[in-house]
């Protein structure tokens, strides 16, 4: 008797885990499906889910070639790299001045980054267009890559945080018995020491840059520099009636992502909870 | 090694890159904001100090502004009281060996890291009046021809949809971690004193993750008050105003209607919010860790 009433208890909770599974994957299976079919068999209700009769492959190339959706790519992925590489660069020397470095000021320092997590983002919007504008640089790569630098180092900075600290003290004695100038130091021996929460932190700013679309909608007005989420936007309102491909942009928008979640699910999923569980 | 590492220029050469960038990149502009909200001020003419009127103006003659901070408001309700449960059983089930753990989590995360842009034209699809959710009404039965992003009474309630949708697998892998670093000496015990299963999770998993689920529950409670980008992309706040938010607002403000005076203090509300807000969570949720502490 007790037994089956386990069973029915698992069974319950793999059904429900099963109908889970179906509610977050069916959206991006729909999206898959229609961005290889032609509008007469997206609306057509005798196969509206199912795989498309024809698979019209010409969406693809024509998303490819009609929009500037690879330009948007390769933008994306520009923005995305300097942002990685510069705030982690930044942060991580700030990180370790506040949690490793001997000064009065850390504490403030620390509470002012920590702010910036909490801070809505919207609320430095016009000052910053207006700043942007006055330097020249607005609508430019610089000009939306130093607010995506900016952005990405509080958490950064916290992530990080949490791996020097736990490094021994032991580490600097023997760097500094060895004569080793601060840098050397850092960048050869604390840096690469860390090298886990630094993958961590890159993946977390990676992912935030790239999808990031409130400053990118608003600082940028030439296509030349837009990227995939405001390219993905003007695409859509340019191929309004035709979803199929409407669907093959977003496929081909999403593709890296996924891509690369898929093959980092772990560290992924990590770099979204250090931060939170840490604290 | 002390004194090379409370050097002053060695101290400064590493803070001052990142520190001077974020400061007048991020806290300037903040106060900025603050301090433009306190003006009628269209970027061209003359900035005249008006005092709180902005704020006045926000909470009597505003036509959509309380309609817009309503909806943020049903967004954190179903954000903390759909999406957090919902997460943390998939959390407490997922963390207690299940088959192919693994796989759930990576399925249930998927949409926490597709840009809100590509999911809000996705749900902007479903959501067609020739789009999936009525070909499947149709299909059982209940044709249907609702366009729900445009209609008035359904705009709001269909954005609210995937905003909860995309984010449980945010809280569950937060909450799976947080689970995972509960000692498993307490279910020991708690297995002597014949607790398992479901009396397990209540009496000991969700009070020893309170303080994560605190977490959990401010983040949630921030992000629906700022919400933008899922809002502006479905419905950019239409059809006439119900489906706003203070963030859509704001926007609209600032960068159509150029009040930048009056944008700002609404900016500058969300802000304000957000702090308040996440202090009334801190002290609500004091008690219920103090009660944790005791176990």
């Amino acid at each position: 008797m007790k037994i089956s009433a386990m069973k029915i208890k698992k069974t319950l909770i793999y059904l429900f885990l099963a109908v889970f599974t179906f509610i977050q994957i069916f959206p991006f299976y729909w999206l898959v499906t229609f961005s290889f079919k032609s509008n007469t068999e997206i609306f057509d209700s005798n196969n509206l889910v199912g795989l498309p009769k024809v698979w019209h492959l010409e969406n693809f190339s024509k998303a490819l070639m009609g929009g500037e959706i690879l330009r948007y790519l390769l933008n994306s992925v520009f923005y995305a790299a300097v942002t990685v590489v510069v705030s982690t660069l930044l942060a991580s020397m700030v990180a370790y001045a506040i949690n490793r470095m001997y000064w009065k000021a850390k504490g403030i320092v620390a509470a002012i980054f920590s702010l910036g997590i909490m801070i809505p983002v919207q609320a430095t919007l016009l000052p910053l267009f207006q700043g942007l504008d006055r330097l020249g640089i607005r609508g430019g790569y610089l000009g939306l890559m130093l607010p995506y630098i900016t952005f990405a180092m509080p958490m950064t900075v916290m992530i990080l945080g949490g791996f020097f600290k736990a490094l021994p003290r032991e580490i600097e004695e023997a760097a500094c018995i060895d004569g080793c100038n601060i840098f050397n130091m850092f960048f050869k021996i604390i840096l690469p020491m860390i090298r886990p929460g630094i993958a961590t932190s890159c993946i977390f700013a990676f992912l935030n840059t790239w999808n990031e679309l409130l400053f990118a909608n608003t600082f940028v007005d030439d296509a030349k520099y837009k990227t995939l989420p405001v390219g993905i936007m003007s695409f859509v309102g340019e191929h309004s009636t035709n979803w199929g491909i409407i669907g093959a942009g977003m496929v081909i928008a999403t593709l890296p992502t996924v891509l690369i979640y898929l093959l980092l699910s772990k560290q992924v999923q990590e770099s979204f909870t250090v931060g939170a569980v840490k604290g | 090694m002390k004194k090379l590492l409370s050097n002053k220029w060695y101290v400064t050469v590493f803070v001052a890159p990142g520190l001077i960038l974020f400061l007048v990149m991020a806290v300037i502009p903040l106060f900025t904001t603050g301090y433009y909200g306190l003006f009628n001020y269209d970027g061209i003419g003359q900035k005249v100090f008006i005092g709180l009127k902005n704020y006045k103006e926000l909470f009597t003659t505003d036509p959509y502004f309380k309609r817009a901070v309503l909806n943020s408001f049903i967004l954190a309700a179903g954000s903390l009281f759909i999406q957090i449960p919902i997460a943390l059983f998939l959390a407490i089930v997922l963390a207690n060996r299940v088959k192919g753990e693994g796989f759930y989590r990576t399925v249930f995360f998927l949409p926490v890291v597709i840009s809100s842009m590509v999911i809000g034209q996705l749900w902007c699809k479903i959501f067609n009046s020739e789009g999936l959710l009525n070909a499947i009404l149709g299909a059982l039965g209940m044709a249907n021809d609702t366009a729900w992003l445009v209609n008035p009474k359904t705009a709001y309630m269909t954005t609210v949809i995937p905003a909860i949708w995309q984010s449980i697998g945010y809280h569950m892998v937060i909450l799976y971690a947080g689970v995972k670093n509960i000692s498993p000496e307490y279910y020991e015990a708690a297995k002597l004193d014949g607790a398992t299963g479901f009396k397990a999770a209540t009496k000991i998993t969700i009070p020893l993750l309170m303080p994560t689920i605190k977490v959990c529950a401010t983040f949630a409670l921030v992000g629906s008050l700022r919400v933008f980008d899922l809002v502006y992309v479905m419905t950019g706040g239409g059809p006439n105003h119900v489906s706003e938010v203070p963030a859509t607002l704001m926007y609209d403000n600032l960068f159509v209607k150029c009040r930048y005076g009056y944008g700002s203090a609404q900016a500058f509300f969300i802000v304000f919010e957000c702090l308040l807000f996440s202090f009334l969570l801190n002290l609500i949720f004091k008690k219920s860790e103090e009660n944790a502490s005791m176990i």
